[in-house]
This record gives structure tokens, sequence and C-alpha cells, in this order.
């Protein structure tokens, strides 16, 4: 062969080694660095973003688990006038417990013990007692010393810096003063003293909204997604809803919380706060996403896989449900884990459909009033008192473990669907 | 007779000289008369008709693109899954026209058993690869019955021997050659009566070609086999028919000697000699 045949256009040789070419290649190089330094640069920024975030979070929240607590001596036997324990056992516990007057019993032993600091203590401190004497009795027989959660400013005072008057309260104090976990906010619903809230109300209601939500869109989203792929014809009215369902994924959340407000409170007329029209709601939201998602899994499902069950003579539903949807599983969750994620996290839809109220009870059923804990922290970020803003931070990692066991759970179900091919 | 004549004359005009459509001695088991398929208005097979018979392997060779495939799916209805393809002609099996509307296309599939181009085998156990379709047509009536059609099925793929330790594994964790052996048997356990082959053996390496291809010997007869293969060769070795494809028309179909050694067209000549293809 001669050299024309390789380059017919020119016959000189390429001079790989010569200078032109080391250029182009010392060029190439840069370029590929310049890549590369660029992504690495991006990945540290949000990495230290995402850093800078989980540390004030923590570093905030981590207080809002904890109060601080003064003792408080009580003298029971001269109190309550000689009570006997027996009194608070059994089931007339409660009933014995209110007459007795345990909130006048704390205040008057208040009063003996630190006198003209009355305002010390949370205004919730005497449930602190009431449940100590469920858990023993016997304390209403002797002198008993409690530590009992002090009041929301002094709290702060002793935190971090509060008011001027609660710093002098907390120096006067500060030998008695200490730190104890605040198991109520793990127990309680909203109140109005940042002492007493708790985050119990919000993550119940956070439940049950998620398993209706994902109740009503998982299974209609899945068929649908099935339907689309599988069955429906490909004509004009199948691309419309195809538009449709793309479109609705993207409609602003707010825009949901209309249709919910129009849809399920004027016209079916169901109860306003509720949980159950949450997560309708919602479920209006995440459905596009668990379709959308279900259609890209169902199409990539192979071919060859339905030809072959095609081929032994299953017919289209048993080639669906044995084998496209199997297959297609892992796929389907993992639209379904951001659905849900979503849903999770908002709070427009929600404010529409009234459960922003204040809600100082958990619900104990679909149609209770609730609230969802993205919209409890929207209500706490907006209190006026400083008790609340580590309360905030509290709820925040409240929500985010709660994202997190969520998709953890997820992302092992589909690990488990998954197929090795 | 009278009828088959008239069509033989059909097809005479439409692919312009057919020496025969007949499948040799004995009934055919599948007729096929003035077949058309259209992908949307594109026309793929043009006024094919042939005979198959239970006794031979028939082999469909031609060029790519010449409809031999297209045609081997009309045979068990597949195309169905095509929305844009229609197939007109008529189509029987033991005399039953399996584009009839009453004709329940999953029974037919069953009958009508097909093994594809790349090997499929589901992402389930070797078994249950096998017992997929016995389960779904209610075939075993319990559990012994079940595994006696495995290990029957696997034993006529000649793969008992290499997977009987390990029914339990993947069947996509097999060889090549080895998941075709499965998708075959798997298409035996339907106790089929035809069975379609799509280029069974072109992903596969000459050692697991021949293994197929001894396969097909051996379970010649059971089933009427109809094989599309690129491979002249293999078509030789494997077939007793040969039926040969251009440009969506039959050209030639006889016996596969006559057809190698002395065809009647000018167009097979050329193809078998490699002039075209």
């Amino acid at each position: 062969m001669n050299s024309a045949a390789i380059s017919p256009v020119d016959p000189t040789p390429t001079d790989w080694r010569g200078e032109v070419m080391q250029r182009r290649i010392k060029k190439r190089y840069a370029a590929e660095r310049r890549f590369k330094t660029l992504g690495i640069g991006s990945v540290l920024l949000s990495a230290s973003f995402l850093a800078f975030l989980l540390f004030v979070m923590v570093g905030n929240g981590l207080r809002g688990f904890t109060q601080t607590e003064l003792p408080l001596d009580l003298d029971f036997p001269a109190l309550t006038g000689g009570a006997s324990a027996s009194q608070f056992e059994g089931p007339n516990a409660e009933a014995n417990l209110k007459s007795l007057g345990v909130q006048e019993i704390v205040d008057a032993g208040i009063d003996i013990q630190y006198g003209e600091n009355s305002e010390l203590f949370s205004a919730g401190a005497w449930k602190a007692v009431r449940s100590a004497i469920l858990q023993n009795p016997n304390i209403v027989e002797q002198k008993t010393t409690l530590t009992l959660p002090v009041e929301s400013e002094i709290d702060v005072a002793y935190k971090s810096d509060g008011s001027k008057a609660a710093e002098q309260i907390v120096a006067k104090f500060d030998n008695e003063l200490s730190t104890g976990f605040n198991w109520n906010f793990l127990s309680n619903s909203d109140a109005t003293d940042p002492m007493q809230v708790g985050i119990w109300g919000a993550l119940k209601g956070s439940l049950i909204t998620m398993i209706i939500t994902l109740l009503m869109a998982f299974p209609i989203g899945v068929l649908a997604a099935l339907y689309l792929e599988e069955y429906a014809p490909k004509n004009r009215i199948t691309d419309l809803i195809e538009v449709s369902i793309n479109n609705l994924a993207a409609v602003p959340s707010i825009i949901f919380g209309l249709l919910g407000l129009a849809v399920f409170l004027n016209i079916f007329g169901l109860p306003r706060s509720a949980a159950l029209v949450g997560g309708l709601t919602l479920a209006l939201m995440t459905m596009p996403v668990i379709v959308i998602s279900g259609r890209n899994a169902v199409k990539s499902v192979p071919p060859s896989i339905r030809e072959a069950a095609l081929g032994i003579g299953a017919s289209p539903i048993q080639v669906v449900f044995h084998h496209v949807l199997p297959l297609a599983l892992p796929g389907i969750l993992t639209g379904t884990i951001i659905g849900m994620a979503r849903a999770l996290g908002e709070t427009a839809p929600l404010l529409m459909i009234g459960m922003r109220a204040f809600i100082a009870t958990p619900p104990n059923g679909v149609t209770d009033p609730a609230t969802v804990l993205p919209v409890q922290i929207f209500l706490w970020s907006d209190e006026v008192n400083r008790g609340f803003v580590e309360k905030t931070s509290a709820a925040i990692i409240v929500l985010l473990l709660f994202l997190l066991t969520m998709n953890a759970l997820a992302i092992y179900l589909r690990n488990r669907f998954e197929t090795r091919w | 007779m009278n009828d088959i004549e008239h069509i033989e004359n059909g097809s005479e005009t439409a692919s312009g000289g057919v020496s025969s459509i007949s499948a040799g001695e004995g009934s055919p088991k599948m007729t096929t008369r003035n077949v058309e398929v259209y992908y949307g208005e594109k026309q793929a097979i043009n006024g094919v008709s042939i005979d198959i018979n239970m006794d031979n392997v028939t082999a469909f060779i031609g060029p790519s693109g010449c409809g031999k495939s297209t045609f081997l799916r009309c045979l068990n209805r597949m195309n169905d899954t095509i929305p844009i393809a229609k197939v007109t002609g008529d189509i029987e099996l033991d005399n039953e026209d399996i584009y009839a509307p009453d004709m329940d296309v999953v029974q037919l599939r069953a009958r009508v058993g097909m093994v594809f181009q790349k090997p499929n085998p589901f992402p389930k156990s070797i078994y249950d690869n096998i017992a997929y379709g016995p389960r779904i047509h209610g075939l075993a009536s319990g559990k012994d019955e079940l595994d006696h059609i495995v290990e029957t099925s696997l034993q006529r793929a000649g793969l008992w021997g290499e997977v009987q330790d390990r029914l339990d594994d993947s069947g996509t964790a097999l060889s090549g050659g080895q998941q075709q052996r499965l998708c075959i048997a798997r298409a035996i356990a339907v106790d089929p009566e035809v069975i379609l082959m799509d280029e069974p053996c072109s992903a596969l390496d000459p050692i697991a070609t021949a293994k197929i291809e001894e396969l097909i010997h051996e379970i010649r007869g059971k089933y009427a086999i109809v094989i599309v293969t690129h491979n002249m060769q293999q078509a030789a070795r494997v077939s007793q028919r040969t039926a040969f494809f251009h440009l969506g028309t039959l050209v030639e179909y006889g016996v596969t000697s006559d057809i190698f050694t002395n065809p009647t067209q000018e167009k097979t000549r050329d193809y078998i000699t490699g002039r075209y293809g």
C-alpha cells in the first residue's frame, strides 16, 4: 500500500510527534483538568452547604430537646393535708388527683421556697408533679424534692442569651439550675408556652396524612402507568392524557391546595383541617410523579421478556402482573420515594385546607383536626417568643429524621425487589 | 385439493413462480394461503402460501429484511403485539383458521411455541423458567407432576445434566447457549404442537450452535419445527424443507437438498452461491 491510498488529500504523512500535535494534546489535557476541577469544586460547594445546614440545625435543634430545670422541695404531708398514697393507685387515681388540686399545691410550694420569684417555673410545671405522683404515689406521704422545668425566658437565658431580668435570675440560681431531657417534647402537641410544646401531634398528623397519600396515590398511579404503557392505544386522547399528566407534575403545589379546598371541602363537605383531606390533596400532587416514573420504569422492561411470556401463551394481564410489574417495581418505588418526600415537606396546599390551625391534641383518626410537621415548623417559626426558635429547629430535625426513615424503608424495599440481570 | 390448487395458482401470480407450496407426504400441520403483512402503508409480506409438515424441520432462508421473521411471527400471531401490523390471507393450524375471531390467541401461542433470536430467560430461577408455562396453563396438578414436567423438558432440551444440581439458580446466570436451550425447554414444557425458532443460534458461538442443532434433530418429529436462519449451512444441516424468501415474497420452497443443489429459480441460485445477501 502506498501513502496515497491512506491519505489521498495530503500525501505528506501526519507528523504525530510534531509541535502542533503536542500543543493539541496539551490543550486537551488542560481542558480535562479544568473540567475535573470544576466538578470537584461544585461537589465540595454543595457538600459544604449541606454540612453547614446540618451543623446549624443540629446545633440549634438539639437544645430544643432539652429543658432547664430547677429543684423544688414539696412537703406533701403539709401541703395536701395528709393524703395517702393508696388514693393515687388504680383506676380512680386520675380523678382523685384532680380533686386534690395539684396545681394549687405546686403554686403553694413555689411560694414557700422561692417566694418573691414565683414566676420562676413554667406554667406547666405542675403537670410534671402530677405525672411524678402517678408514677410513684408514695411520694405524697413524705417530703420530696422534684426538679421542674423553669419558665421559658429563663430557659432561653440559661441555654444562651436572654433578657436582662432572666439573666439576673439565672445568675442568682446558677448552682441549682440544671439541664434535663425534655420528654414532653416527644409526647405533647402544640401549645402557647414553648416549654410545653411537643412534636407528637404534628408527627402523628404527618404519619396519618402520609399513609392516606400513599394508599391513594400509589395504587392509582401504578395502575394508570401500567394501563397507559401496556394497554392504551396510541392516539390523540392518550397523547393528551400524557401531556396533561406531565403538566400536572409541574403545577405549583398551592394550586393543588385550592383544588382540595374546592373539591374535598366545598363539594364533598369533608371536615376542615383533617388528615384525610390533607392526604387526599397531597395524593393529587404525588400521583403524577408516580405515573411518570412508573411509565418510565414499565417502558424500560426489555420487550424480550414480554415476548418470552407471550410466546408461551401468557395472557396480557399475566404478562403485566407476572413479569412487567415485578421488574418495573424498583423504578416505580424510586418515583414513589421522590413523590412522597415532596408530599411530606409540603406546606402550601395544606394551608389552603385549614391544616394550619392551632391544634393542641394529637389526631386520633383521619377526620380529627390535625397538623403536619412542615406546617408546625412554619407556625413555630412565626412565633414571637424566643423559646420557639430552638423548638423550630428541633421540629426540623424530627422532620428530617422522618424523611430519612421513610427513604431508608423505600430503598430497602427497592433493593429487595431489584433483579440482577 | 381443488381449493389448494386454486390458491396455488393465486400465489403463482403473486410471487412469480413458486415451484411448490406442499410440504410433501402426509397432511400438513399448518397451511398458509396468500398471506400478506402490512406495517402501516408498507407491505412486508406479499402473498406467501406454504405448508408446514409435522415430520419436517422447515427452514426459512433469505437476505436480511426479506420478511422471513415477519412471516414466522404470523404463525403464532406475535405480530398482534405490533399495533400497526395487519395480516391478511389464511393461516390454518390443523384446519383451524388462527386469525378467526373465536380463536383464543393465548391458547394458540401455547400450541405454537416460539424461541427467539436473543436468549430471553425470565429473571427467575431455572425451575421457575420452565414451570411458568405449565403453571399458567394448569398442566400440572401437583408439585410432583410439575417437577416431572420440568425434568423431562430440560432432558429433551439436553440441559438436565448441566443444571440438575442448581435449579434454583437464576436462568440469566447461565451461558448464552445454555440460556437458549433453557428457552427451548421452556417452549417444550407447555407441550406445543409447533415450535417456531427465530434465528435461535445467531447470538451463539459454534459449539453452542452445534448443540442447538443436535437438539433440533432430536426433537424433530415430536413437534413441527420452523426455523428462520441466516446461516445457509445451518439450514442445510437441520432442515428437510427449505423456503427461500426475497423482498417479502416466497421465491422457492422445496426439499432442502434440492434447494441447495438444484434450485429452480435464478434468485435462489444467486443467493445460495453467495452472489447477494
